[in-house]
């Protein structure tokens, strides 16, 4: 059921930010469509972690792909670190949203929780920077 | 150039000694215009580095520097872990440079993978404004034969000039950007880190250190 739909991960500077918008996302959504939520740098404090990153990716990645919405510069270069690390395979099928974080990822949820492709998740979510 | 010994483990000492000093300072600059953790990020890649030093130090200064670059990524925690990441494995992968001319294109390397990494070029207030400065000094200083003497004290004027020149810019990437017309006046934070590094370099090259 929900490894056919998009998932979503979020990457925030912080651990609390990134566990509340999931919480939103499973709260509004439901559990049609996993999440994974990823914050803090490789000490607990506030930044971003590849590593951490990368494991949030594994940790949801299905065939429908994966969008990552993120909040400031940094979570922006670690998440393209973090996809560049993963299997060539999956590469293409890892997408980083230009979208709010947690605007973005409530309504990439809704979006991918009615099916929709990796692409057009990415494009609703896309529509709210536009 | 010659291969001397223990080159790798000069560099790695000399790399880490430098950024541990400055921690403090390169997160002073920071909290100026950035986030404020550019010295406690930096630091916590470089004792990453200085941990796996041994093992480090036993590779060829190519694979050294790929494996030096991937530990940056994982353990700093910012935007700085992935540029000066792929700085040091572009680098790496460009091959073992033999002369000044190859450093210089192995830093070329390098200097593209930090573009492409940051989507910025010079003149925006980064780590770009002291590091494509010092390739072009070392190109000059390769095609001229310069010797290492006369090249590293080219090299350390020029990145100090432009380490310099930073101040007065107004950023245009990262975090420093959003403050406009404020981020001018004080040094990028990036910028001098690279100066930094690019001081302890000339220091392992000259055998001082």
């Amino acid at each position: 059921m929900t490894a056919d739909n998009v998932a979503i991960v979020i990457v925030s500077h912080s651990a609390l930010v990134a566990q509340g918008a999931a919480d939103m996302v499973r709260g509004m959504v439901g559990d049609e469509v996993r999440v994974a939520a990823c914050g803090g740098d490789p000490e607990g404090g506030l930044g971003t972690d590849v590593a951490a990153i990368k494991g949030a990716i594994a940790s949801v990645y299905g065939p429908a792909g994966v969008a990552i919405l993120v909040d400031l510069g940094g979570a922006l270069t670690n998440s393209e670190m973090a996809v560049e690390l993963l299997p060539g395979e999956w590469q293409e099928n890892v997408v980083i949203c230009d979208a709010p974080l947690v605007e973005g990822a409530v309504l990439a949820a809704t979006e991918a929780a009615g099916g929709s492709d990796l692409a057009q998740v990415r494009a609703v979510a896309e529509e709210l920077s536009s | 150039m010659p291969a001397a010994p223990d080159l790798v483990g000069r560099l790695l000492d000399a790399t880490v000694t430098t950024i541990r000093a400055h921690a403090a300072q390169l997160t002073a600059l920071d909290q100026a215009i950035g986030d404020g953790d550019h010295g406690i990020n930096l630091r916590r890649g470089f004792d990453a580095i200085a941990q796996a030093r041994d093992e480090l130090a036993a590779l060829p200064l190519d694979q050294a520097l790929q494996k030096a670059g991937m530990t940056l990524v994982m353990k700093v925690g910012g935007a700085s872990g992935p540029l000066y990441g792929s700085l040091l494995m572009a680098m790496g992968k460009a091959g073992a440079p033999q002369d000044p001319a190859g450093i210089a294109e192995a830093l070329g390397q390098g200097i593209e993978a930090v573009k492409k990494r940051g989507r910025a070029d010079v003149g925006a207030k980064t780590m770009l404004d002291v590091l494509v400065p010092t390739l072009q000094a070392l190109q000059e200083g390769a095609a001229d034969s310069a010797s290492i003497g006369e090249l590293t004290r080219k090299i350390r004027s020029v990145a100090a000039d432009a380490l310099a020149a930073t101040g007065p810019m107004r950023a245009t990437k990262g975090r420093a950007s959003f403050l406009g017309e404020r981020s001018i006046g004080h040094l990028d934070p990036g910028a001098k880190s690279s100066a930094l590094l690019i001081e302890a370099v000339c220091d392992v090259l000259e055998g001082g250190s």
